[in-house]
């Protein structure tokens, strides 16, 4: 397959009785990477899962999951693992019996499902328990081992670290490490920036539906970002993703780009924009612009 | 250890991920998930017992005269008919209240394909319901006979029996369409229940000949009198396309455009 990317969404966008809850949102999972997709609640991370799983219908946009389209995978479970919400289960079944439906229905030996409550660390008498007995963590346990159960090339986590103690998290993020060292490639959701910064590669941060930052963490984190303004910020936008600079919108206009001043000017150059600034900017982490984030979400619910 | 053993249940089963989801594989899912939950599996005991536990009542209690088959099979699939719509709705508004569909329709994106599993699986054990009620009634009435001496006549027997199965199985459907085109239990179940009877309490002073045509209980009346008419059936089918086929109809477009979450 000559497609350079796991998952691809390009421009998504979902409506709800006129309020744009995703806004022209897109970004690449690379193939054996792992790629945080940060924003506060209600920022429309899951409504962008859903879209990607084809269980919302977009108002606009498309994405693909291994070059097609999720709701045209053949037998998906067996290449993708999802998980949504943990607490979508039954909770008259128990979690062995809910991993054998997903078997069953994958086509896959009834003891993989017991390979799976082992692997994600459930024991043998709690997986025999009925699920509306389960702390969330081990809901999450549940979800996880269900998402690998069809042994898939790439995972959709939707707040997977939700309801997990530290040690749970710790084993979360070492499982998470391991696919991706087995050239899988996963997208997973968090609120929580220090709950992802550890194991990702790669950020997507997103508030109120639009994506705000973007890029490796590495770039992201760096702390002493460059301040810049163009004559053409959808040009010189399009300038850096295309040679791979992290770079997120400024409040004010303009960007805060993780890379040197010499390198944007010249991408603007070979662009043919003009700068109108380019200085350094220490407000620039990643974490002062989710604090950012978070506050203008608080903000606005006070207000409403 | 388990790693190996993990990696060889795998490396085999990747080559075949390419194919489709084969659709008995899907009703075979389906059919497990009507029996491995408790509200299930009381249903499906309910709807197995209740036919023998009629009968048994029937052949000491019933008049001798009145022991014969057509009665067997008119007693015993009362309580059927009241239990098989609920099996319908059940089959598929669980999806949603449990909320299952999240991981249902992510496994099979293809969500008429889902659908038409559920209804297979459900039409399935309606059917072996069905069969077992005239079974029973067929015991039933070997027993009335030569226990009590009943009368033990099997007048219009194949007829009836093929009557009151299509009675049964329509009640099903009903339970399925209604399932699908409101996805909450208790809506569909007070709709099967309270609707239909009383649109038939409603015009039941007008006369059969009108009202058989949008009333599913006078439209299937005839099949109860072993009487209907080539005009009767037409009837039925249109009483059917309003209940039955109009909601499956509904239901099977909400579903598949609806958000899961
Ligand atoms: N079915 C819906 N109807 C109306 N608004 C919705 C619906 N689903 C989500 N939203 C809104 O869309 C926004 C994004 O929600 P969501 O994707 O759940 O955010 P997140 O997962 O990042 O917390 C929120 O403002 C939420 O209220
Ligand atoms: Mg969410």
């Amino acid at each position: 397959m000559t497609t350079t990317a796991a998952i691809r969404v390009a421009d998504l966008s979902k409506d709800y009785r006129g309020t744009r809850a995703v806004d022209s949102v897109s970004f690449d999972v690379p193939h054996g990477s792992i790629t945080g997709f940060l924003g506060p609640n209600g920022a429309g991370k899951s409504t962008t899962l859903r879209m990607l799983v084809g269980l919302t219908e977009p108002t606009g946009g498309s994405a693909t999951v291994l070059g097609r389209r999720y709701t045209e995978l053949l037998n998906p479970g067996r290449r993708v693992g999802v998980l949504l919400d943990a607490s979508a289960q039954h909770s008259g079944r128990t979690g062995l019996e809910i991993l054998r439906l997903g078997a069953m229905m994958m086509g896959l030996p009834d003891r993989r499902a017991e390979e799976m409550i082992e692997k994600v660390g459930l024991s043998k008498a709690e997986s025999r328990r009925r699920t509306g007995t389960y702390s969330l963590g081990m809901r999450q346990r549940l979800g996880v081992a269900h998402a690998l159960l069809g042994d898939p090339k790439v995972l959709i986590l939707d707040e997977p670290a939700n309801g997990l103690d530290p040690a749970g998290i710790h084993w979360m993020r070492t499982l998470l490490k391991e696919f991706a060292d087995d050239g899988g490639s996963v997208l997973l959701s968090s609120h929580l920036l220090h709950e992802i910064e550890v194991v990702a590669d790669d950020l997507v941060v997103i508030g109120r539906g639009r994506i705000v930052a973007r890029g490796s963490k590495n770039d992201l984190l760096a702390g002493s970002g460059v301040y810049v303004r163009s004559t053409d910020d959808e040009g010189l936008a399009a300038g850096m993703r295309a040679v791979g600079v992290g770079f997120t919108d400024h409040p004010d206009g303009g960007f805060t780009v993780g890379a040197e001043a010499e390198h944007i000017a010249n991408i603007a150059a070979a662009a043919g924009i003009t700068l109108r600034e380019l200085r350094a900017d220490d407000e620039a982490g990643l974490e002062q612009l989710f604090l950012r984030l978070t506050a203008d979400d608080a903000r606005e619910d006070v207000k409403s | 250890m388990t790693t190996a053993a993990t990696t060889a249940a795998t490396t085999t089963p990747i080559d075949r991920a390419l194919i489709p989801i084969p659709f008995g594989r899907l009703v075979r899912t389906e059919l497990r998930k009507l029996t491995d939950t408790r509200a299930g599996r009381w249903l499906l005991l309910t709807l197995v017992a209740a036919t023998p536990i009629v009968a048994l009542v029937m052949v000491f209690t019933m008049s001798t005269k009145d022991l014969n088959y057509a009665k067997f099979v008119d007693y015993t699939s009362t309580p059927e008919k009241l239990l098989l719509p609920i099996l319908g709705i059940l089959t598929m508004t669980s999806e949603w209240s449990q909320r299952t569909g999240l991981v249902t329709f992510v496994l099979e994106p293809k969500r008429g394909r889902v659908l038409l599993a559920k209804g297979v699986a459900a039409l399935g054990l309606g059917i072996g319901v069905s069969i077992l009620m005239l079974l029973v009634s067929v015991v039933g009435n070997v027993l009335g006979q030569s226990v009590r001496n009943g009368d033990g006549s099997w007048n219009f027997a194949g007829q009836v029996s093929g009557e009151v199965t299509l009675v049964l199985l329509s009640w099903l459907l009903l339970g399925i369409a209604l399932g699908m085109a409101l996805l909450i239990t208790a809506a569909a179940i007070l709709v099967a229940f309270v609707v239909p009877n009383m649109f038939s309490a409603f015009f039941g002073s007008g006369s059969k000949n009108t009202t058989a045509w949008f009333d599913l209980n006078q439209a299937q009346s005839p099949l109860y009198s072993h009487d209907i008419t080539g005009k009767g059936w037409i009837q039925l089918l249109a009483a059917s396309a309003l209940w039955i086929g109009i909601p499956m109809l509904l239901g099977a477009m909400r579903v598949r455009r609806t958000e899961v979450k």
